[in-house]
């Protein structure tokens, strides 16, 4: 095994040849079968250069990120195909060059820094352990090159940054740490498997310009795996777009974002293009919010302060903010979940009690809940018949025939068969689960539905069909809705009415048009410059740009 | 849906042992060769074609003691698991749903009584009160119930925040549907694997209260008090009294299998068709 030479600035650094990657799944009460998840993928990564990986969730893009390190996740096999490393095939190499590969020349952040880390030890003993045990330094040099790495990270307090712990930290903080312990064995590859995805719009930026900037001072080749094409155009050399385990289209990044050639990169490109015209306000407001103050711990922590809003029948109020503004908490304060310690709340002309007991049944009826994450939100043991049935047979007393008629007719209007009454949550994908969220709501004819983050949990595409969906319903059934989200995408593309949210105060609040025209207060335009823009550059104008630090900086 | 197929070995052989047991104490009257407290031979005969386990301390055939004993044992361990697992689940749901005093007043009270020994405090309630039937499933199915409250109330905890049932919360529903139909479902698995081993540790309680004379009384027989009557046997080898410890001891393990094989076929919340 001849030893690569290292740190020469050009040439083939990773080269995987037609690979393919199976698994066995084991479908219950069925025998077990061979599933693949990449078929004939090659992948070809010169030395310094960024390579995007994109598609939606199960398109196998993670897979092939992990097989740079010859890696398989949960079972999986590489099952043909060569990962040729600095000269080397990892797929004949056997564990022990394995072991000198990982953590040396190749390097992994994870998605959930917050998982990732090991919670009982500090974050400096975690970034230097993978250089101490591959012995490519001492401990006191392998500690001053984590240190300068925290500073080029724009970690705060470099110097003493190692000594907290993964708790001590923020999430955007804590994803920075993980980059620096890739970077700190020197590695020739490191793969980022959706470092941002979980962060904040605000926090987003930073850590990717903070990415961005690593990869190039330190001249590592990078695999950048996301969902996000804005995000992945603003790091990425060359893109791959990956649907169902096979390669749909590669090429450079200006070819895919401006040019693609394939009908599917298409779609990802001109996602959350959803021409909708704006409403206005009409006389008698729905729900009116007034001075609303709430706090948790029995007066505590307020995280409302005088939060008054409007919401007109047949409209949409979206109410931005990053997490930690209040906008769950306003939803909570609204369904009566958390009674507001002052303030009122009318809807539909009468004042509702604060208390979730305290309401009537119509009261409760009449607004009606959607929950980010669809698969909590239902419960597993009941089918979905039973799930939408359950509003009707309870606001209503229908039974027997006319209420199956019923969910029928409401399976339909989500646009999906009758045939799913019958099966169990489990049973449907993420985007059907949502829709029968949907479909539950407005079995209770509501007039207003607050939709809480409904999309952020799914693919762009299928989050696409979601907007789509609750748009015609508004226009079917004139119902009111809160949407809260951080996505400014979203907002665009259904918002009647804005209410930007920032520490548990509304900011900035008005008709669509007003909100998003300038001139702009600091933190608005904060929320609005960092959401990504499928334009090359853009990372560095809006870094250049933005008046304010986000939050954990 | 169930897969015979899939059945592993050890739950086949649980299931059967425990199927054995359950016909031999729902048709005593008929399998038994012998009535229950007839003197028909010798004091501690040893096994013969007449009687297939021998005789005990006073000549009754061994045998059909065994199978009546079955009968008593396994329906007042049954009867003491079920009032557990009502009062227990059904209190636990409702201390997890409700919350504030109520769930404090049920748990510190449950937490009182399982800092008392269970056998000694089975003792000396037992000694109070009259030594029938009733009492004894009253007073181990009562005592069991802390432990199966503190199951059900964990499990329901975890459940009670999940959003499908703040759903139902923001739809109105009242608590009884909340916890029947809500979190029993989802809490159902764990409870049946806990089932299983409570219903054991019912027989060997029932034993251990039997073999110290507070049990089920004579000339009825359980498991329990027939190791009692027959242990004097020991010292001149007569192997009496391990018969009916060998069989607690076999109804522990099959059951037991069972139970794990329950336990293993859990599915998670994801819920679903099987589990």
């Amino acid at each position: 095994m001849a030893k690569a030479p290292r740190k020469d600035k050009t040439g083939l650094l990773l080269d995987i040849q037609n690979l393919r990657i199976e698994a066995t799944s084991y479908p219950p009460g069925e025998p077990p079968r061979n599933v693949v998840i990449v078929d004939d993928v090659s992948v070809k990564l010169e030395r310094g250069k960024v390579l995007g990986l994109i598609g939606e969730s199960g398109a196998g893009k993670s897979t092939i990120g992990l097989s740079s390190m010859c890696y398989g996740r949960g079972g999986v096999r590489i099952t043909g195909g060569q990962v040729i490393l600095n000269g080397r095939d990892l797929v004949k190499g056997g564990p022990r060059l394995l072991r000198q590969v990982r953590g040396k020349e190749v390097c992994y952040v994870a998605q959930s820094a917050a998982a990732s880390f090991n919670p009982a030890r500090k974050l400096m003993d975690q970034v230097i352990e993978a250089a101490l045990l591959h012995r490519i330094c001492s401990r006191a040099e392998a500690e001053k090159r984590a240190i300068g790495l925290f500073k080029k990270l724009g970690l705060p307090n470099p110097e003493t940054f190692g000594q907290r712990f993964p708790h001590q930290v923020s999430g955007g903080q804590l994803q920075r740490a993980m980059t620096a312990m890739a970077l700190c064995s020197e590695p020739d590859l490191i793969v980022f498997d959706e470092p941002t995805t979980a962060l904040d719009v605000t926090t987003q930026i930073d850590v990717l310009a903070s990415i961005k900037e690593a990869i190039h001072d330190t001249n590592v080749a990078a695999l950048y795996i996301t969902h996000d094409l804005a995000v992945v155009a603003q790091v990425a050399d060359d893109i791959m777009v990956l649907r169902h385990g096979k390669l749909v289209e590669y090429g450079d990044t200006r070819q895919i974002i401006k040019e693609p050639r394939q009908q599917y990169t298409n779609q990802l490109v001109s996602v959350h293009h959803i021409p909708h015209e704006q409403k206005n306000p009409n006389d008698a407001p729905v729900l009116a919010v007034n001075n609303i103050t709430a706090a948790y711990g029995g007066g505590l922590v307020k995280v409302l302060k005088n939060v008054t809003v409007d919401v007109h029948l047949g409209q949409t109020l979206a109410v931005v903010g990053e997490s930690g503004s209040g906008k769950s908490t306003l939803a909570r304060a609204i369904t009566g979940l958390l009674p507001p310690m002052e303030g009122s709340i009318t809807f539909n002309g009468r004042t509702l009690s604060p208390r979730l007991a305290n309401r009537t049944r119509n009261d409760l009826r009449e607004l009606q809940m959607i929950y980010q994450m669809a698969d909590v939100a239902m419960n597993p043991r009941q089918t979905i018949g039973t799930i939408i049935g359950r509003p009707l047979e309870f606001y209503f007393g229908m039974r027997g025939r006319e209420r199956d008629a019923r969910v029928r007719e409401l399976l339909d209007k989500i646009e999906m068969g009758t045939g799913f009454a019958d099966r169990y949550p489990a049973e449907l994908s993420g985007g059907q689960k949502q829709r029968v969220c949907i479909a539950r709501a407005l079995a209770a004819k509501p007039k207003l539905i607050i939709c809480d983050e409904v999309t952020s949990a799914l693919d762009p595409l299928v989050a696409d069909g979601i907007l789509k969906l609750l748009l015609d319903l508004q226009k079917d059934e004139n119902v009111a809705y809160i949407f809260i989200t951080h996505d400014l995408a979203v907002v665009k593309s259904i918002a009647d009415a804005i209410a930007v949210m920032y520490r548990g105060e509304v900011v900035r609040y008005g008709p669509k048009t007003e909100v998003l025209k300038p001139p702009f207060d600091a933190y608005t335009d904060l929320l609005l410059s960092s959401v990504p823009e499928m334009e090359l550059g853009w990372l560095e104008g809006a870094m250049k740009n933005r008046r304010m630090a986000s939050a954990g900086n | 849906m169930l897969n015979v197929k899939a059945i592993p070995i050890s739950a086949w052989i649980g299931l059967i042992i425990t199927a054995v047991f359950l016909f031999a104490a729902v048709f005593a009257p008929w399998v038994a060769p012998y009535p229950v407290g007839e003197t028909v031979g010798d004091v501690w005969e040893p096994s013969s074609a007449k009687y297939l386990l021998g005789t005990d301390n006073l000549g009754r055939d061994l045998l059909s003691r065994m199978i009546y004993g079955a009968r008593i044992t396994i329906f007042i361990a049954a009867m003491a698991t079920a009032l557990s697992f009502i009062l227990g689940s059904v209190l636990g749901f409702a201390a997890a749903v409700v919350g504030g005093w109520f769930d404090q007043l049920m748990s510190r009270f449950v937490d009182l009584i399982m800092a008392i020994p269970t056998l000694i405090f089975a003792l000396v309630v037992l000694s109070v009160l009259p030594a029938n039937v009733v009492t004894l499933i009253f007073v181990m199915g009562l005592l069991d119930a802390t432990r199966v409250y503190r199951l059900a109330r964990a499990v329901a905890v975890d459940i009670n925040v999940m959003d499908f049932v703040e759903a139902a919360k923001l739809r109105g529903e009242g608590r009884v549907w909340i916890i029947f139909r809500e979190i029993l479902p989802n809490a159902l698995t764990p409870l049946i694997a806990e089932l299983g081993l409570r219903f054991i540790f019912a027989v060997l309680f029932l034993s251990a209260l039997s073999f110290l004379g507070l049990g089920v009384q004579p000339p009825d027989a359980d498991w329990g008090g027939m190791v009692k009557e027959n242990k004097e046997g020991i010292v001149f080898g007569v192997p009496a009294a391990l018969i009916p410890a060998a069989a607690i001891a076999v109804l522990a393990i099959s059951v037991n299998l069972v139970a794990d094989w329950i336990l293993n076929r859990t599915t998670s919340l994801k819920g679903g068709r099987n589990g």
